[in-house]
């Protein structure tokens, strides 16, 4: 069936005036649905994230918020984000010049939270470390993906093309910071998305949502009232391995240098 | 014209032959290379759609300020103002897109406090520990603390006090080293 002489003046005037995705969002604004309007520019956004350690209490409401939102295998080998116990024991006053390397556990990733197993107030130092995918902005993970399935988006995240992967774990061999795993289901690799679906219609990631103290806090950097240029400001703000240049945008405050 | 190609149609085949293997080259390139691949960057453009497709779960603590007011007001002041609904009672995406769908479970009023609560040499001093053992009576917690605003009216705990004892259940936490660095 031809259009009338009205409907096409229409739809020709709407698509002069609003062309490519206005259009579309403009569709949606008259079937009466304005909040599914696709009004999110790639181009109007740089995401990362400010990871307070001072403010971390280990209650694992991140790993298990994480594993219900992307539907991670909950199997304690799986993480798209976990907790790290770090137990610094103390110095050796006899040895002060032996440096004393770090305890760290994680069991099952802190889904279930920390029993207690260090004593307050016997010289040791002991913290809390959240960690994820840094979505790093120049990627090694990236860089050695044969096929082009994995890739730094024009918004700042690091993602996965689930349907161009075939399943070579050279990325997960490649992420210095452990971030990657094979999907057991899939068989695909699999990692943290920073919650694309969600940051991309507005929300925080589920981590943050869950986070009960704030110690994970979800920035875009390209957002001039983002509370994060502040806290980026007045913070002493560190990445995790600065030395292998990765350019990491997950922003640790309160990091400890037996971090690894 | 005819003098320089008389020997030379050997040229024209190979010539011939490039052109149809470049044909080729561009024929299997249109096939292969799936649709949008290069648009933003070495990847296909689509893959940012699929990472989107995925369906929420989490609804977030907006959708739960919106409908229960009365929580939000009980809340007021309290050190749990800020904490998102789902924290304690779960992904509730489901019950915010339609109530009668999803009933949130009442969470475990005893594990799930001391899920932050306990008393753990790696949680940092701002947060009240106690240990359980001499920490109120065995029972759910919310027999003396209310969930949304878990604050006692007392008086101040006294400077020095010890965190969980049954004489000062809400002494201060005691200083760390870490602690005195930051002020």
């Amino acid at each position: 069936m031809s259009p009338t002489r009205r409907e096409f003046l229409a739809q020709s005037g709407k698509f002069l005036l609003l062309t490519g995705a206005a259009a579309l969002a403009f569709d949606q604004i008259l079937a009466g649905k304005p909040e599914e309007a696709s009004n999110y520019k790639l181009t109007n956004h740089w995401w990362g994230m400010i990871i307070d350690i001072e403010k971390c209490i280990g209650c694992g409401a991140c790993v298990r918020a994480d594993k219900a939102e992307n539907d991670v295998p909950r199997q304690p080998y799986y993480f798209r984000t976990w907790v790290e116990r770090y137990h610094v024991p103390p110095v050796d006053l006899q040895h002060p010049e032996t440096e004393s390397l770090p305890e760290v556990d994680s069991p099952n990733g802190g889904y279930d939270g920390f029993t207690e197993k260090y004593r307050r107030g016997d010289g040791s130092k002991n913290f809390f470390v959240p960690k994820l995918c840094n979505h790093c902005a120049h990627s090694p993970c990236v860089q050695v993906c044969p096929v082009g399935a994995t890739f730094e988006s024009p918004d700042g995240t690091v993602l996965v093309d689930t349907k161009y992967c075939m399943g070579c774990r050279y990325c997960v061999q490649a992420c210095p910071y452990g971030c990657r795993y094979i999907h057991p289901v899939t068989h695909v690799v699999d990692k943290c998305s920073l919650c694309y679906h969600r940051i991309t219609k507005g929300l925080t990631t589920a981590c943050c949502e869950a986070c009960p103290t704030g110690a994970r806090r979800l920035a875009d950097l390209k957002n001039p009232d983002d509370p994060v240029h502040e806290f980026l400001r007045t913070h002493t703000i560190q990445v995790l391995k600065p030395q292998m240049a990765t350019g990491s945008k997950m922003f640790y405050h309160g990091l400890d240098g037996s971090v690894r | 014209m005819r003098e320089l190609f008389k020997d030379k149609e050997h040229l024209v085949r190979v010539a011939a032959l490039a052109v149809a293997g470049f044909l080729v080259f561009l024929l299997a390139k249109a096939r292969l290379v799936p649709a949008g691949f290069g648009a933003y960057g070495h990847f296909r453009a689509g893959a940012l759609d699929d990472n989107r497709a995925r369906p929420l779960v989490f609804a977030g603590r907006q959708a739960g300020a919106d409908c229960h007011e009365d929580i939000v007001k009980a809340r007021h002041g309290s050190k749990h103002a800020a904490i998102g609904c789902e924290t304690c009672h779960g992904p509730l995406e489901k019950h915010a897109a339609d109530p009668s769908a999803l009933t949130p479970e009442r969470p475990d009023q005893r594990d799930l406090c001391l899920g932050c609560h306990h008393e753990n040499a790696a949680r940092p001093a701002f947060i009240r520990q106690v240990n359980p053992q001499d920490h109120g009576e065995p029972g759910p917690c919310t027999a003396c603390h209310k969930a949304h605003h878990p604050e006692m009216e007392e008086p101040a705990p006294a400077a020095g006090a010890v965190v969980g004892t049954a004489a000062d259940p809400h002494g201060a936490p005691p200083a760390q080293p870490a602690q005195e660095v930051k002020q």
